[in-house]
């Protein structure tokens, strides 16, 4: 409830300040419209039709390197997805429908849940964006939301994201799952601020076990698809509800923003005493990032402060509260060959308490998380092949993953993709090297329609 | 006296002003030519048909419609916001530039199925747009101080101009020539040198509408050896002066494609 107050609170202080200038904009913005109206039917002969249906059929195949654990089935993936997409107008309104239609006979579930994504449908973008005030756009209903300056590092961008599908080789564009939320966005000449509210958290589609297995410090062991993750999802609609919020403005060539979260750890970092499931602690971010050109290429660098849920100092089925900061430096440093990197830290900042609360016996980590990325991008004949291999490197936890792809575009409508998952290092409980069991080899061809 | 002045003002210029119209100030045709091919309008809004012909004749199509807006009357600072709708794997995709003069470009790509805003680095002007035959420089002008230009000879159509890159390194070519028609003030042709002294990219201009009393380059290709095929656009719709406004050149039209304008 309290974020709803804070919406409407921020809803009609935007409205204030911005009342003023809106008269002189309102009136260009008509100029524009009739100006536009009367060259109009001068030229479109080829004008689109209202309906254009467009997307996509990716078929999809691969196995497992790794040793079968708790289950696991020898082929990682083996699916068809269908995706229709269509983006009609009418009057202020543009409506993105964009569903998926899935055949996926590894997961083995047809049943449809929105929240997972599980089952033969797989609604990605089903919203409606309008303008009520030509300083305002409002984006409603289901809709994937990026912000922040990571590459595959996220601290600001808490929206939901598919580590599974991240992991097991779909395509990148899934490592975003779907939100449903309103987003309301306020542009003003000194400062821009998106507001968005969740009424129902959306998790992570987190790596549970049902696809991707992973070591269980509670119990030492690994869990899969024999034994997945039990857990309890905020579930209860504006109650368990989130907001994120964005200032943002350009300084020159330098885009500054803000951040602010309030919610829950999107993956389920905490545990229920009483029953042992798995939960999300209360989470609230609050963050700052710079991008900006420097030396020939583009430089960034975010942090954000989390605030775990109250109490989780002390206690140790609850994720400690951690500072984050990120780094990173993209160039071409050849023709058509971009290099980038990243430095991660997460700190646990309530560390004593931490050691204090942990059982005996229990894997113990570091209070700084160090990480490292490198990407090389290289694109060949015509921008036809992309070469790309992204690592992760954590020197603390000594452990790492490298995924890389191989992608030829045969035609304008037909792809093909080769790639990879491999996660490496020899402890079981360390972020990465949990995942091992699950090092894939995959295959695509994607057909435009 | 005053007369006096005029009289001795006249005659002193009128000699120079007729070796100026005997041997043309390059720069000047240089920056009528740039303004003339980058600059027409204030704004201009295009639909841009591109076909990518590579060595063994196998076609790609692209297609885009770019708004272009002047930051500055002539030539200086413009914005670029180009959206594509064909193929459909790049379909809503924005690619969106600041073309600066003094410093390097800045450039951000528009994915929709990630939402996400990327911005990219601009270190190399001469990396090919899209994959076509065309470098981001061939598409947005190439930087006039980038080079040194000799006046080569006037024709009964053209001014031959050419121009050797100040820092050879920084590109392939050893330098290019331009024909630029002397009353549209296009370069209806540009053939690019290597070191060696071969002509291994041709910029040549088809047709040519006058579109609201501006010549204006509605064919073109650019044939490249080295790389093997040529890359043909096709201008359509093509429309200045029709009053963009600057915040569609910004983060919240990438996320919010402008429909009055792209339509």
């Amino acid at each position: 409830m309290r974020d709803y107050f804070l919406l409407t609170a921020a809803c009609f202080s935007f409205v204030g300040t911005a009342v003023a200038g809106e008269a002189t904009q309102a009136a260009e913005m008509t100029q524009a419209a009739s100006t536009l109206n009367r060259t109009d039917d001068i030229y479109d002969n080829n004008k689109d039709a209202l309906i254009d249906i467009y997307g996509f059929i990716d078929t999809r195949v691969g196995i497992r390197t790794g040793s079968e654990i708790a289950g696991d089935k020898n082929i990682s993936l083996g699916e068809v997805r269908l995706q229709l997409e269509t983006r009609p107008y009418v009057s202020i309104f543009t409506f993105n429908f964009a569903t998926d239609f899935l055949f996926d006979p590894v997961a083995d579930r047809y049943a449809v849940d929105l929240a997972t994504g599980d089952g033969a449908i797989d609604p990605r973008r089903i919203n409606v964006e309008f303008s009520p005030a030509n300083f305002i756009d409002m984006k409603i209903g289901r809709q994937i939301l990026t912000w922040g300056t990571g590459d595959f590092v996220f601290i600001n961008d808490l929206f939901a994201k598919d580590w599974d599908s991240f992991f097991l080789g779909r395509d990148v564009e899934y490592l975003k799952a779907p939100v449903d939320a309103a987003k309301a966005s306020f542009f003003f000449d000194v400062l821009n601020i998106d507001v968005v509210y969740t009424p129902k958290f959306g998790a992570d589609r987190f790596v549970d076990g049902r696809r991707i297995s992973f070591f269980d410090r509670t119990t030492n062991e690994f869990r899969g698809r024999d034994n997945p993750l039990l857990f309890d999802r905020p579930n209860d609609w504006f109650d368990d509800d989130e907001i994120a919020a964005r200032a943002y403005r350009s300084i020159g060539a330098v885009e500054a923003a803000v951040y602010y979260y309030n919610g829950f750890w999107k993956s389920p970092v905490g545990q229920n005493a009483l029953d042992g499931r798995a939960s999300f602690p209360k989470l609230s971010v609050y963050g700052a990032s710079l991008r900006g050109p420097l030396a020939g290429g583009i430089t960034w660098i975010e942090a954000g402060y989390y605030d775990s849920a109250d109490g989780a100092a002390l206690d140790p089925l609850i994720r400690n509260s951690e500072l984050r900061f990120l780094a990173g430096f993209e160039k071409e440093i050849a023709t058509e060959l971009t290099a980038s990197i990243q430095y991660n830290l997460e700190r646990k900042l309530d560390y004593d308490g931490y050691l204090n609360a942990l059982p005996s016996g229990a894997s113990l980590d570091d209070q700084d998380k160090h990480l490292v990325t490198l990407r090389l991008t290289k694109l060949a004949l015509r921008q036809n092949l992309e070469l790309s291999a992204f690592n992760f490197y954590a020197p603390s936890d000594k452990d790492g993953y490298l995924r890389f792809n191989a992608s030829y575009k045969i035609s304008g409508e037909l792809r093909v993709e080769a790639g990879g998952n491999f996660f490496y290092g020899s402890q079981d409980h360390t972020f990465l090297s949990q995942f091992r069991n699950n090092n894939n080899i995959y295959i695509a061809i994607r057909r435009n329609i | 006296m005053k007369h006096y002045l005029l009289i001795a003002v006249v005659l002193l210029s009128f000699p120079i002003s007729t070796t100026r119209a005997q041997t043309p100030d390059v720069m000047d045709i240089v920056v009528k030519t740039v303004e003339a091919m980058n600059y027409a309008g204030g704004d201009v809004k295009a639909r841009i048909d591109m076909r990518i012909i590579d060595s063994h004749g196998r076609e790609r199509i692209r297609q885009m419609t770019m708004l272009r807006r002047n930051e500055t009357a002539g030539y200086g600072p413009q914005k670029y916001y180009v959206f594509f709708s064909r193929p459909s794997d790049v379909k809503e995709m924005v690619f969106m530039a600041w073309k600066n003069t003094d410093r390097a470009d800045d450039r951000w790509l528009y994915l929709p199925a990630l939402d996400l805003v990327k911005r990219i680095a601009a270190s190399d002007e001469r990396t090919s747009f899209v994959g076509s035959h065309f470098f981001y420089e061939d598409v947005s002008g190439r930087n006039i101080d980038e080079d040194n230009h000799e006046f080569i000879e006037e024709t009964d159509e053209f001014y031959v101009i050419k121009s050797t890159p100040k820092d050879p390194g920084d590109v392939k070519f050893n330098h290019y020539t331009s024909w630029v028609d002397k009353t549209a003030y296009l370069p209806m042709r540009m053939e690019y040198t290597n070191k060696r002294g071969e002509i291994y990219r041709t910029f040549s201009v088809q047709t040519v509408d006058v579109i609201q009393d501006h010549p204006t380059i509605i064919d073109v290709e650019m044939e490249d050896t080295a790389m093997g095929g040529k890359t043909a656009l096709h201008y359509s719709a093509v429309k200045y002066s029709i009053g963009i406004r600057e915040n569609i050149f910004s983060e919240r039209f990438l996320r919010r494609p402008p429909r009055d304008y792209l339509r």
